[in-house]
């Protein structure tokens, strides 16, 4: 998957959680949780989903990596290069 | 407390019933005798007639929170706004510690466990993809609690475990806490979502106590020769439950006073009822109420269309009210099915308003009447119309041996 390809697919998880996320002012750098309405449920439900879709198991010590769009990219990038 | 702190009255009611969503179009339906079963499809089982809610699920919460919830929270909020509104009531009339939400379920956490494990069936029955949202939804408390949330409600909540006795337990609860001055105001009820679990059919098709019919409308035939079981429906239903003075300081409208009530249980079977006992409590309840069996105007059964329950019943209720023959007899659940943990409010709801009609809606689907079964003024598929109506004894018994009675009397100063 590309950079975009994987930032979508983490805009269209939260989209499922939650269909009145608005992603217009998001900003790559910044928290997930400080920009939308997003608890530790709805990130562990990311969590899941990744594993669902993509058979990722993410290791909790990793969860920090998974905190901004960008950094969840970053992170997803090499894990997700071969699909 | 004087003795208007002790009195407790209805004045507020919400509700969701198969066929209904709102008080007045509910009497409506049951007046008309229209039943509000249809046939589902449930996994595994195949096709079963059953009653299913219809309501506005995002008209007080927002669709995700209804996926993060469970139906039952769905259901729940849902009837508690409503309440709140029918109640004509600010949720910041009552200091909001002392407010308590207490919720009768006959069961809960059954459709959520079924839905997980069917879910990591998909991934070979890896529990890694078990979710982290099966505990909060599935603990005892979650509708309550799914309530608390959405109204910021932060007074005590919590469940009443009384399998279908739940309903009218939770409503005893209520007026109990407030006659201790636990809380000002309480919202109390029952909910159902048992129609998601296709183990709950499972179960009564096994125990020979579902019910079957070519029309799913047919299906629940209470004292009805040919009942063959139980329709497992969906509902929810909660009152607003304040102190007398409070209502009248307020100026609330008043659907009745709660005059007396009784749980007691066979101790004596899983599921076989038993005369004696329903007997017994309906006597305790009248006691408490300080009435006699020909004070009581209406009699809604808990009969749910099984053989032998409607038979027992119908034995208990001869044994105190033979010789009454102004008591009139109807059953609810021939129109909505069983509603389980919601049944002994949502069935009580239905009756209410015949302190201001003044007409006993009918029992529907009766076409041979059980012999075991005939009782005095039984109304039997036509509604009727009586000079007046102000009381109404409302029955709800579960299984493992729980009976319950509630009597509600019109407001009279």
């Amino acid at each position: 998957m590309t950079r975009d390809e994987i930032k979508d697919l983490i805009l269209e998880i939260i989209k499922d959680i939650d269909e009145d996320a608005d992603f217009n002012t998001l900003q790559s750098d910044l928290p997930l949780r400080d920009q939308l309405d997003l608890d530790s449920m709805d990130f562990l439900d990311i969590v899941m989903e990744l594993r669902k879709r993509h058979k990722l198991q993410i290791p909790e010590e990793d969860y920090p990596q998974l905190a901004s769009l960008s950094s969840c990219v970053n992170y997803l990038e090499p894990l997700l290069k071969n699909i | 407390m004087d003795n208007n702190q002790q009195r407790i009255v209805i004045t507020g009611i919400g509700l969701a019933a198969p066929g209904a969503d709102n008080l007045k179009d509910f009497r409506a339906q049951v007046l008309a005798g229209n039943s509000g079963i249809k046939e589902i499809e449930l996994r595994y089982f195949g096709s079963a007639p059953a009653g299913i809610c219809t309501f506005d699920e995002t008209r007080y919460r927002k669709k995700r929170e209804n996926k993060r919830g469970t139906r039952a929270g769905c259901l729940g909020v849902y009837c508690a706004h409503e309440a709140l509104a029918d109640a004509a009531l600010s949720i910041d009339h009552y200091e909001r510690s002392r407010i308590g939400v207490y919720m009768g379920l006959t069961e809960h956490g059954t459709v959520e466990t079924e839905n997980e494990i069917f879910n990591i069936s998909n991934y070979n029955y890896d529990v890694k993809y078990w979710s982290h949202h099966h505990n909060p939804r599935t603990v005892l408390n979650n509708p309550a609690g799914e309530i608390t949330m959405s109204l910021g409600i932060t007074g005590p909540h919590y469940a009443i475990g009384a399998a279908c006795a739940a309903g009218n337990a939770s409503l005893i609860q209520g007026v109990q806490m407030l006659r201790l001055d636990e809380v000002d105001m309480a919202l109390v009820g029952g909910i159902s979502e048992s129609p998601g679990s296709f183990g709950i059919f499972a179960s009564f098709k096994a125990q020979g106590a579902l019910a079957e019919a070519a029309d799913p409308r047919q299906a629940c035939r209470p004292f009805d020769m040919d009942r063959n079981g139980i329709v497992v429906s969906e509902g929810a239903c909660i009152y607003v439950l304040e102190r007398l003075e409070k209502a009248l300081d307020r100026g609330a409208r008043i659907y009745g006073e709660i005059a007396g009530y009784c749980i007691n249980s066979d101790a004596r079977d899983f599921v076989l009822p038993y005369d004696k006992r329903q007997a017994e409590c309906m006597q305790q309840a009248l006691k408490r109420a300080g009435m006699e069996p020909g004070d009581i105007d209406i009699i809604n059964t808990h009969a749910t269309g099984t053989k032998q329950g409607d038979i027992e019943e119908c034995k208990a209720i001869r044994q105190v009210f033979g010789e009454a023959p102004s008591t009139y007899i109807n059953n609810t659940k021939s129109i909505i099915g069983h509603a389980m943990g919601a049944a002994g409010v949502l069935e009580l709801a239905g009756n209410l308003p015949a302190f201001e009609d003044h007409l006993v809606h009918p029992t529907i689907n009766v076409t041979n009447l059980d012999p075991e079964c005939a009782l005095p003024h039984m109304v039997l598929n036509t509604p009727v119309q009586l000079p007046t109506i102000s009381t109404i004894l409302n029955n709800s018994f579960g299984m493992v041996g729980i009976n319950s009675v509630i009597i509600v009397k019109k407001y009279e100063k």
